[in-house]
């Protein structure tokens, strides 16, 4: 038994695969997991999502990147990864040195073929048990609106990609739009196996000397404590939307809020931004969960998946 | 690299903006390397390069430029301050036998440790700190010390009048090698020397540790973090 703590069962199976806790480290706040090693043995975690990945190797936006914000922060990083081929060849082998789990590749892209071609290139790799689809990339030919803002656009690629990958599917939404049970049910129509949500929320912050955004490039996405009761709404709501398993995000910070994700409908819980502010915010979660789970009186966490809307 | 919980011992004005906070209970820490300060009320840690450290005790020196500075200068003395230590890679100090290290402004504070060091192993650095008026100078009595020692002001105020590099490029300096801190456009005219040396960067981190990608700038060999591969980079590396 893969329990934390006495006979807490603390597991959860994502896509027939089986996690030792729902506590996922969320793309971008986690690199390519190896830097966290150095910190504490990141064997614990149940899984990580690995830096946005694209077909080549991008560089990002230019400096500033980062602005502090109460309850959190805005970041532009603007995708910086070495792509694909060096990120199966090179960053999964020195991951592997270090966790012996299963990742989540999340996929960036900014055409359909980018999508598709990077999603494909992990299909060799056996650590990968699933890929995460960052659909809130400028979509270049659609005029530079983010893909997951148009249902029909997502439907569309969503089924491209899962042509086009052998792994599960989870679509990653954006919260920047009017209605996330819409693009919700468009993922699930293009043959998603899973929802993970939600990505950041638009942000600015302007240097009150020099009258500027304090982001290079204007706006970035706002993350931290700030946005939980967001997420948590936002992930009940696609709850009631969709049949399809959800990964919930934004904010969260403590054991306490992962159980609350889970209570909204979450299988799973990935935690951000608490990684960039302490290194240790995923450990202190998830050996905070079994001394929850008693005071809550839970014995099993698949138990508790929806439990808000039973209630 | 540690998370350690630091008591601050004292929080000193130098100058009309310029503060030294010293803290207690801090493991040991190269020179060139930096610390990240959670302060309450804030998300990011703030990250400073370590100024002077000896036996547990660490000095950062800090200007108020924001919120995060400003909320700096109210803390005292046995206040506790959560922090990340043993940041960043650090000067290699072997490279030199005769060096040069140059400062402007609070790029200054890490080439005191730094002096510091190489004076524990029996070498008198030069040093040339500049700063915009004499009174912005800070450490002074303590480079005089430990090092041959010049001081550039912008406004002529006291020594050189000039910036650091000028005052490099107008004096006669025996060095072999040199470290640099300082505003990013002393560093730049300074690259342009045909001499070997290193800077240290400074840039506006998320982590701290190398997870975000936040402080990554390109250089001539690719995009590099300045919180992991930094601060300290090869002069002929840096693109500034």
């Amino acid at each position: 038994m893969n329990t934390v703590c006495g006979n807490k069962d603390t597991r959860i199976e994502l896509f027939g695969y089986t996690l030792k806790n729902p506590v996922i480290p969320a793309s971008g706040t986690f690199g390519f997991g190896y830097e966290f090693a150095d910190w504490y043995d990141i064997n614990i975690l149940g899984s990580i999502s690995l830096k946005g990945t694209t077909l080549e190797a991008r560089y990002g936006n230019p400096q500033p990147r980062i602005a502090d914000c109460p309850a959190g922060l805005i970041n532009a990083i603007g995708l910086e990864n070495p792509g694909v081929e060096n990120v199966v060849s090179r960053e999964l082998v020195k991951l592997d040195k270090v966790y012996k789990g299963k990742v989540i590749a999340n996929v960036g892209g900014h055409s359909f073929e980018e999508y598709t071609r990077t999603a494909a290139g992990f299909n060799g790799a056996d650590k990968v048990f699933a890929v995460e689809l960052n659909i809130s990339c400028p979509n270049v030919k659609g005029g530079g609106l983010a893909f997951g803002t148009d249902p029909k656009v997502v439907e569309e690629l969503v089924a491209a990609v899962k042509e086009a990958s052998v792994k599960p599917v989870v679509v990653k939404l954006s919260p920047n739009v009017t209605d996330i049970t819409a693009l919700a049910k468009a993922a699930e129509r293009g043959g998603a196996d899973g929802i993970s949500l939600i990505n950041t929320l638009l942000g600015m912050r302007i240097d009150l000397r020099t009258a500027h955004p304090i982001i290079s490039v204007k706006r970035g996405g706002y993350s931290g404590r700030g946005v939980f009761p967001v997420a948590v709404n936002m992930v009940y709501a696609v709850r009631e939307a969709v049949a399809l398993p959800i990964i919930g995000m934004g904010g969260v910070s403590s054991a306490r809020d992962v159980i609350e994700m889970m209570y909204a409908g979450a299988s799973a819980v990935m935690v951000g931004t608490a990684n960039l502010i302490d290194p240790y915010a995923c450990k202190n979660i998830i050996e905070g969960l079994p001394a929850l789970m008693e005071e809550l009186g839970i014995d099993k966490l698949t138990d508790i998946i929806g439990r808000a809307h039973n209630a | 690299m540690k998370k350690e919980t630091l008591e601050i011992i004292k929080n000193e004005r130098l100058t009309h903006d310029a503060y030294a906070m010293t803290f207690e209970g801090c493991s040991y820490v190269k020179p060139g390397s930096f610390v990240e300060l959670n302060l309450d009320g804030f998300s990011l840690a703030r990250p400073f390069g370590a100024g002077d450290y000896a036996d547990g005790r660490l000095t950062i020196f800090y200007r108020v430029v924001g919120e995060g500075t400003e909320a700096m200068t109210k803390l005292k003395a046995g206040d506790k301050i959560s922090a990340l230590t043993g940041l960043g890679n650090g000067f290699r100090t072997e490279r030199a036998k005769r060096p040069l290290l140059i400062g402007g402004g609070l790029g200054v504070a890490p080439l005191y440790y730094l002096a510091k060091d190489f004076a524990s192993r029996g070498i008198r650095p030069a040093v040339i700190a500049g700063f915009r008026s004499a009174r912005d100078v800070i450490l002074g009595k303590e480079f005089s010390a430990i090092a041959d020692f010049t001081v550039a002001t912008d406004d002529g105020t006291e020594g050189f009048c000039g910036n650091a590099v000028s005052c490099l490029k107008n004096n006669s300096v025996d060095y072999d090698y040199y470290y640099a801190c300082g505003p990013t456009v002393m560093l730049k005219y300074l690259t342009e020397f045909d001499a070997e040396g290193e800077v240290s960067l400074e840039a506006r981190m998320g982590c701290g540790f190398g997870a975000c990608m936040g402080c990554s700038i390109m250089t001539r060999s690719g995009p590099k973090r300045v919180c992991k591969e930094g601060p300290v980079f090869d002069a002929a590396e840096v693109i500034l």
